[in-house]
């Protein structure tokens, strides 16, 4: 019974970071129909960012991860710019592979800059705390609690304010959003803005647990591909609930039937998924 | 000069040329990064296939090359199996598994597509990965037998090795143009071009796009099987996600859905690599950006921009000469 609550809490743990990185993805998504394979590099960078301003500047936790949100977020305004942008009427397979190439890119950097070995972030929150038997790490008990404040903050900068609708407008239907008179480059910028910021903050959070490294973001972006084809593609509860669906079976499989597999659970769920059904669960019907 | 001329004298020069490599160049190292380089066309062939030709990008090709690199392995070393017997069953393989892959890989579309294969391709590199029974894990396999001899041509020498290969890339090229140029490759382009209308005049997408699909794994399969008889020893990075990034730049640069940008592409491409050796894991730092920079600016590659700017030509030919008959009528009225 203990080992299960413990495996339920390390779900929500993992789930959490999950749910934050396919946020990002899902929101770009849902405006530009692109798939960004380049959110993992972000991520990525995330992580990195955090990590130099804490040991080179000697920077509080907090104020790192505010300064790596936006540094991060303002590379991925950048990336729409240079790139999104000139190809938003190209084919389909064009932005998929620029995202690629960035990734690419951005990945070689990181290692050009900060090496190819492993770094351990240093936290503040190291504690370890006990409550009814469960022995719990501060620091996760932190990456719940941010995922959700977040989360809450999202959702309420997205429904009750006018810059927070126009995204919201912007992927019910474009044209439509065009007609009120919605800046469709603002919306772009704005949303890769918060899709960037999104990944810095979750590799901030979950780097104490894991550690730093060029490659961080390969599987957590596939992953987050897997949440949001799981929850729709566009839709932002379906990217949180997937994002915990994903964290709970992960850490269930790890702990009953095998934890070398444990990372294809994701891959084998969604397998399953687009075989049933090849548009993906809970499809927004009525435009494409 | 027209199409047909430059084709005709440029492809027995480059034939010519690749016979004649060997003899020019005694450098062994060169004739292995040239052989390596004739591998990675003909598994770029079969990703062009179902790319360039077909419109689906899939990202598992990297996955297939490893099968068949892993297939022919088992075989022969493992099963001991006669090599040309594995050969062939390998390819076998690599084409059942991405029939079965295919047939549900299909029914999803564009990004669907993508993010699908990504994973697929992610899934048979973990299998490879863990499966140590069968694979040797991380180690991977060494001892992997060359071809074996045709008389008294060795195959662990590495010119029999290249004409080889070279052998395999002609009759892949063939192939690929006889595909391309018969009815089914008609079809496989108007499915590029839009499914829905292909299937409005009763193409049967699912089928095609199933052989197109097969018909590029086999490719990838005969890639992975001389990869493995060329290096003799593997290991599960060769299904790593950072072998089809590889492909697809090979593919961009020389020009995705034409014939010759597979060789174009893929030479330019690993003999520039060999030249950047110095960069070595950084070089990614030069080919990321190019290949955005390529998708954004020039997304037909080097073949491609190549054949658009000859059309170009000749339809201001074409415009001349109207506008010169033009001229002369309104002459003749005066």
């Amino acid at each position: 019974m203990e080992t299960l609550i413990q495996q339920l809490f390390n779900g929500l743990t993992v789930g959490s970071v999950y749910s934050l990185v396919a946020l990002g993805l899902t929101l770009v998504f849902g405006i530009l129909h692109i798939p960004n394979f380049a959110h993992g590099a972000l991520y990525m960078l995330g992580g990195y960012v955090t990590l130099t301003m804490m040991t080179s500047l000697g920077l509080h936790y907090w104020v790192a991860i505010l300064l790596s949100m936006l540094a991060v977020g303002l590379i991925a305004v950048l990336m729409e710019r240079l790139i999104f942008h000139p190809l938003k009427d190209a084919p389909p397979l064009q932005d998929k592979i620029a995202a690629i190439g960035i990734l690419l890119f951005l990945e070689a950097l990181a290692q050009f800059i900060w090496g190819a070995d492993y770094k351990t972030m240093p936290t503040p929150y190291g504690q370890v705390i006990e409550i009814g038997g469960l022995t719990i790490t501060l620091q996760r008990l932190l990456i719940v609690a941010a995922a959700i404040v977040i989360m809450i903050g999202l959702h309420l900068f997205l429904r009750k304010t006018m810059t927070g609708s126009s995204i919201i407008a912007m992927a019910q239907n474009r044209d439509g959003a065009f007609l009120v008179g919605i800046n469709a480059n603002k919306v772009a910028m704005l949303t890769f803005l918060i899709s960037g910021a999104l990944a810095a903050i979750a590799a901030s959070l979950a780097a104490p647990i894991n550690l730093v490294s060029p490659g961080m973001g390969h599987l957590v972006i596939l992953k987050a591909f897997v949440i949001i084809i799981i929850g729709g593609m566009g839709s932002i509860p379906g990217a949180i609930l997937g994002g915990y669906i994903l964290g709970f079976s992960e850490s269930l499989g790890a702990a009953y039937i095998s934890n070398d597999y444990k990372d294809l659970i994701a891959f084998v769920l969604l397998v399953l998924i687009l075989s049933i059904k090849p548009q993906g669960l809970f499809v927004k019907e009525g435009h494409s | 000069m027209n199409g047909a001329n430059i084709k005709k004298i440029l492809l027995p020069a480059v034939l010519l040329l690749s016979l004649l490599f060997p003899l020019v160049i005694q450098n062994e190292y060169y004739l292995h990064i040239m052989t390596l380089a004739f591998i990675w066309i003909i598994a770029v062939y079969g990703l062009n296939l179902i790319a360039g030709y077909t419109g689906y990008l899939s990202l598992a090709h990297a996955g297939f090359f490893a099968i068949g690199a892993y297939a022919i392995s088992v075989l022969t070393v493992k099963a001991e199996m006669n090599y040309w017997l594995a050969f062939l069953l390998s390819v076998l393989i690599t084409s059942i598994i991405g029939f079965f892959i295919g047939l549900i890989a299909l029914r999803t579309k564009e990004h669907y597509f993508a993010i699908y294969t990504l994973c697929v391709g992610y899934i048979i590199y973990l299998v490879i990965y863990k499966w140590e029974e069968l694979t040797g894990g991380v180690r991977g396999f060494i001892g992997i037998p060359a071809p074996p001899p045709i008389g008294s041509i060795s195959f662990d020498e590495t010119v029999p090795m290249y004409y080889l290969v070279l052998f395999f890339l002609i009759i892949g090229m063939v192939a690929m143009y006889r595909i391309v140029h018969s009815l089914s490759g008609r079809t496989y382009k108007a499915i590029r071009n839009s499914e829905d209308l292909a299937a409005s005049i009763g193409i049967s997408t699912m089928r095609n796009k199933l052989a197109a699909f097969v018909l590029s794994t086999a490719y990838a399969g005969v890639a992975g099987a001389l990869y493995a008889s060329l290096i003799r020893f593997i290991g599960p990075d060769i299904g790593y996600t950072n072998i089809i990034f590889d492909m697809l730049i090979y593919l961009l640069v020389g020009g995705i859905g034409t014939l010759s940008g597979p060789v174009i592409g893929t030479i330019l491409v690993v003999w520039v690599s060999q030249n950047l050796q110095f960069l070595q894991d950084y070089r990614m730092l030069i080919f990321g950006p190019l290949l955005t920079f390529l998708i954004i600016f020039y997304p037909k590659g080097i073949a491609g921009s190549f054949i658009q700017w000859r059309q170009k030509q000749k339809e201001k030919a074409i415009q001349k000469e109207s506008a010169q008959i033009q001229g002369r009528e309104a002459e003749t009225k005066i």
